[in-house]
């Protein structure tokens, strides 16, 4: 009978019961994701985090371990660590261009008014 | 011959918690020294020393330190957070970027209107030295992942002080 078991205890070849914790988050139609967040962070980890959850919050949680599962699969040293690392950068690159964009407003204001 | 040195000296912070013995080739040894044990506890925590241990040997070692910072470092977002992790600091910056990029957008049309003022009136044409560069310079950072979050339970105005960006584990 393991037609109705869902990605997680499929892979993990054991029975999946009605009250798994994991198969709403990790439906059979989708076994790729829940290798990704198993390779990362381990079923069990897993499961205890989202038992640690009320239930209407588990489904963004599954999701953001599986981006962060996905980002650390595609960049073992980083991880999504490295996207965060790169949006400080633009962040600050574009502080300082506004900085710029607005001293220069600074230098045509007064060129305008006093010509 | 077993050695008489206490397994306590020089267990490194993982062995430690592990309760194993730490030899001369553990791996963790390098990157969980005895003097930081909630270190390795919270990565092992969410991740599982197992795991860590996969993804060390997967990268060269002069990478080992930067990867268990990075490990760290999520390790700490998904235990403040444990619904959205890092995804929620990456949300935040995400969130500024665009704000960033609608203000310089408002700045440069502001500048081009002086600039456009200024010329007619000094007979000059001025709008090129001043920076109405492409908004297309700075396209947020982020995979096209993160629009499916719906973020619906997430407080961005009280959660921002949660994301210590100064401990980015490389510069």
């Amino acid at each position: 009978m393991g037609s109705g078991r869902c990605a997680a205890c499929r892979y993990l070849r054991r029975k999946c019961t009605d009250d798994c914790i994991l198969s709403p988050y990790f439906p059979s139609n989708n076994p790729q994701r829940f290798v990704s967040v198993h390779r990362i962070y381990g079923a069990s980890n897993v499961s205890k985090l989202l038992q640690r959850l009320p239930t209407h919050l588990r489904a963004e949680a599954a999701d953001s371990l599986y981006y962060e599962a996905q980002c650390r699969l595609e960049d073992r040293v980083y991880g999504c660590v490295g996207l965060i690392f790169l949006l400080q950068q633009q962040i600050h690159a574009a502080e300082s261009q506004l900085i710029k964009t607005q001293a220069e407003i600074a230098v045509m204001k007064s060129q305008v008014q006093h010509p | 011959m077993r050695s008489h040195e206490p397994r306590s000296a020089s267990s490194c912070a993982a062995c430690k918690l592990l309760k194993r013995r730490c030899g001369p080739n553990c791996i963790f040894a390098p990157y969980f020294r005895s003097d930081e044990p909630k270190k390795f506890a919270k990565v092992h925590k969410v991740f599982g020393a197992s795991n860590v241990s996969k993804i060390l040997v997967e990268v060269p070692e002069e990478q080992r330190e930067d990867t268990v910072n990075s490990l760290a470092y999520e390790a700490e977002a998904r235990l403040q957070d444990p619904v959205y992790g890092c995804i929620g600091a990456i949300a935040l910056l995400q969130r500024r970027m665009i704000e960033l990029q609608h203000d310089l957008a408002l700045a440069r049309a502001r500048l081009a209107r002086y600039a456009t003022t200024y010329s007619a009136g000094a007979g000059r044409t001025e709008t090129d030295r001043f920076s109405t560069g492409a908004l297309g310079e700075f396209p947020v950072a982020c995979g096209e992942f993160m629009d499916s979050f719906s973020l619906s339970s997430y407080e961005v105005t009280q959660d921002a002080h949660m994301y210590d960006f100064t401990q980015i584990p490389y510069v």
